[in-house]
């Protein structure tokens, strides 16, 4: 019974937090752009996500004609399914999480690798030549820094000797691993962004060239799911880099770990909207030169480094 | 347990039968992922987390993404003449044989272990990397061979053609 | 790299610069008395129209947005029986102003035109028509013409010489 408990929390958390961003993202970045963003509905804006809601639940849910229909509905919900699910590994405190599991860390690799298809066969079943140009960028982009991904976190892995997310923060009691890790924490933010494909790694769903890349014919609550689906992505990453890198719910003790845990996942929250605010969508091919030539040499450096020392301080 | 593992296994047949027949490209694909996904989850019934966890990451979340990557580019339609064209009746009778052979080892198999049991027993990450390390090393080393020379031959492949300048355009 | 990260410092230090937006309904913007706004009829010092009906300000204007029709009082002093400006077509250009001889048309700083029915963006003559003089004070046409229209007697305005009297040997 208190399982089902912390499920549901942790749902209504997450998809709380998920909704939230979408106002807290227009807000920053209007503040960064010396705008004011949504201040109308609600005490400064904050019911406009409400609003949004209730706009996006009664807009017609058009399937096209020409698109693959079974395809075409589930996709979206591979998204949604493939990120929450991945939320129950993270350990939001010591003792409030829904799953301690001996491979927590590859279950987020699994689950991320899965969440590929959402966007894949998204833009393929649409029917639509920039929806499947979107999703062709889209599955290379996210396959390349899939791979770094992985291996920016076996130097965590190494050190903390564990998949499991709580030993990695226990692990992490004498010094956060953005330290020792710091090539690791770097490889694994960009690849972050890269994977929940967000500004400046937007190239799927680039609005200046592809309409909006792999959902251009998606309405309704069916868009909405890959709009939340993103924020979701952010919010993930954010946990993910502060319980891999930035010591998890550790921290002085005057306040609760729970503090902890969300003040730095909302840094990491605030920082990516602060990358979408500054810097521009690089081109496809210097993307990948990018990830094949200069990151995936400096991971994998990192790699023979960190087994290097721990052998030597063995 | 064991009613999840014959759930899993249910659908991984289930999902195989529909990957072979089904026509359309893509969704055989899927059906073929759902059966790589159901047959990771055997895996972890039987005490290997570490390989369900690395069924889902390379085979079904990066193989079979070049997989629905290439039908995608190909555009396959509809089309069922070329595919009459290519499978001929004859060209079932290999496979056919083949198959019957594996399925009759298979029964052989079953009949001989029939009384014995699968203790799950769990497989920790540590051990298949000591046991890839030191018994399997030199099936590690070769494999790491074949993708360097798959590595090679697609940088090779994919190695562009010296540009061909006008005389105009030179400097 | 540095670049990047430079962009990135930049990008996070406007959060403390002033912000550009100004609140709109809620705090008007400053419009400079020429601005180029609703478009109106104004009357002369004595409150008399301005206008003379002469079809300038309709030919001059590009979008052929104003119509009108002459007519004239008992004394012969033209002035327009209907005056009708389509807001819905008009595109501000200030021409009508330009072409009025008599400083009748005026446009003024409010642009707050909306409307949610089209056909109330036609504004007839009493719409147009203010009791005021707009922005050019004291003056009257009829002051500075030479015809007689009951404003004052010929040969007796502003910059005008007395009338000969052609009768006369003496002058």
């Amino acid at each position: 019974m208190e399982y089902i408990f912390i499920i549901a929390g942790v749902l209504l958390i997450v998809l709380t937090i998920a909704a939230g961003l979408i106002w807290v993202e227009r807000r920053l970045l209007a503040l960064w752009q010396d705008r004011y963003g949504p201040n109308r509905v609600g005490p400064f804006g904050l019911f406009q996500v409400l609003a949004d809601m209730i706009k996006i639940f009664f807009k017609e849910d058009w399937i096209p004609p020409f698109a693959d229909k079974a395809v075409f509905v589930i996709a979206p919900g591979i998204l949604m399914i493939s990120i929450l699910l991945t939320f129950a590994i993270i350990p939001f405190t010591d003792s409030f999480f829904v799953l301690d599991s001996n491979i927590g860390l590859l279950f987020f690799l699994g689950n991320s690798s899965l969440g590929v298809y959402s966007i894949v066969l998204g833009g393929w079943a649409s029917n639509n030549k920039y929806s499947l140009l979107g999703s062709i960028r889209a599955s290379a982009q996210m396959l390349t820094y899939e791979v770094f991904m992985g291996l920016s976190l076996m130097g965590v892995v190494m050190m903390s000797d564990s998949f499991n997310l709580r030993e990695i923060v226990e692990a992490q009691r004498g010094m956060w691993f953005v330290f020792p890790q710091f090539i690791g924490f770097v490889v694994f933010l960009i690849a972050g962004v890269a994977e929940t494909h967000r500004t400046p790694f937007d190239i799927p769903e680039a609005e200046g060239e592809l309409v909006a890349g792999y959902h251009s014919e998606y309405s309704g609550m069916k868009f909405g799911m890959f709009f939340v689906g993103e924020y979701l992505g952010v919010t993930l990453i954010s946990t993910l880099i502060v319980t891999l890198f930035f010591g998890g719910w550790l921290g002085p003790s005057f306040l609760p770990p729970a503090f902890w845990f969300f003040f730095k996942t909302a840094f990491f929250i605030c920082f990516f909207v602060l990358l979408r605010a500054s810097l521009p969508r690089p081109r496809y091919d210097q993307l990948m030169d990018f990830g094949w030539k200069i990151l995936l040499p400096l991971v994998l450096l990192n790699i023979l480094v960190t087994g290097a020392i721990i052998l030597y301080l063995q | 347990m064991n009613t999840i593992f014959y759930i899993a296994g249910a659908i991984a047949l289930l999902s195989s039968i529909l990957a072979i027949t089904n026509r359309n490209a893509i969704h055989a694909l899927l059906y073929l992922i759902l059966s790589l996904l159901s047959i990771s989850v055997i895996f972890y019934i039987l005490g290997a987390p570490f390989i369900a966890a690395l069924e889902v990451i390379v085979y079904a979340g990066a193989i079979m993404v070049l997989f629905i990557f290439v039908v995608m580019m190909l555009n396959i339609g509809l089309e069922e003449e070329l595919e009459n064209k290519w499978l001929k009746p004859r060209m079932w009778i290999l496979p056919s044989i083949i198959a019957a052979i594996l399925l009759a080892n298979l029964i052989y198999a079953l009949r001989v272990l029939e009384h014995q049991t699968v203790t799950p027993q769990i497989i920790q990450p540590k051990q298949i990397g000591i046991s890839l390390f030191t018994t399997y090393l030199l099936a590690v080393e070769l494999s790491a061979i074949l993708l360097l020379a798959g590595i090679i031959g697609a940088y090779h492949i994919g190695k562009q053609k010296k540009k061909i300048i006008h005389r105009f355009l030179k400097k | 790299m540095f670049s990047i990260l430079r962009s990135i410092w930049l990008t996070f230090l406007h959060a403390f610069h002033k912000r550009e937006t100004v609140g709109y309904p809620e705090k008007k913007p400053y419009l400079p008395p020429r601005y180029r706004g609703r478009i109106v009829l104004t009357r002369d010092s004595e409150g008399n129209e301005r206008c003379v009906a002469c079809n300038l300000c309709a030919a001059a204007c590009p979008v052929d947005c104003i119509s009108l029709q002459a007519t004239e009082d008992e004394n012969g002093r033209r002035y327009p029986e209907f005056f009708r400006i389509n807001f819905s077509r008009c595109i501000f250009c200030g021409l009508c102003e330009e072409a009025c001889p008599t400083y009748a048309i005026q446009l003024t700083p409010d642009f707050e035109l909306g409307e949610y029915d089209r056909q109330s963006m036609v504004y007839e003559k009493e719409h147009l028509l203010i009791s005021g003089e707009g922005k050019y004070h004291g003056y009257n046409f009829y002051k500075n013409a030479g015809v007689d229209m009951g404003v004052k007697a010929k040969g007796e305005g502003e910059n005008e010489e007395p009338t000969v009297d052609l009768k006369s040997l003496l002058k």
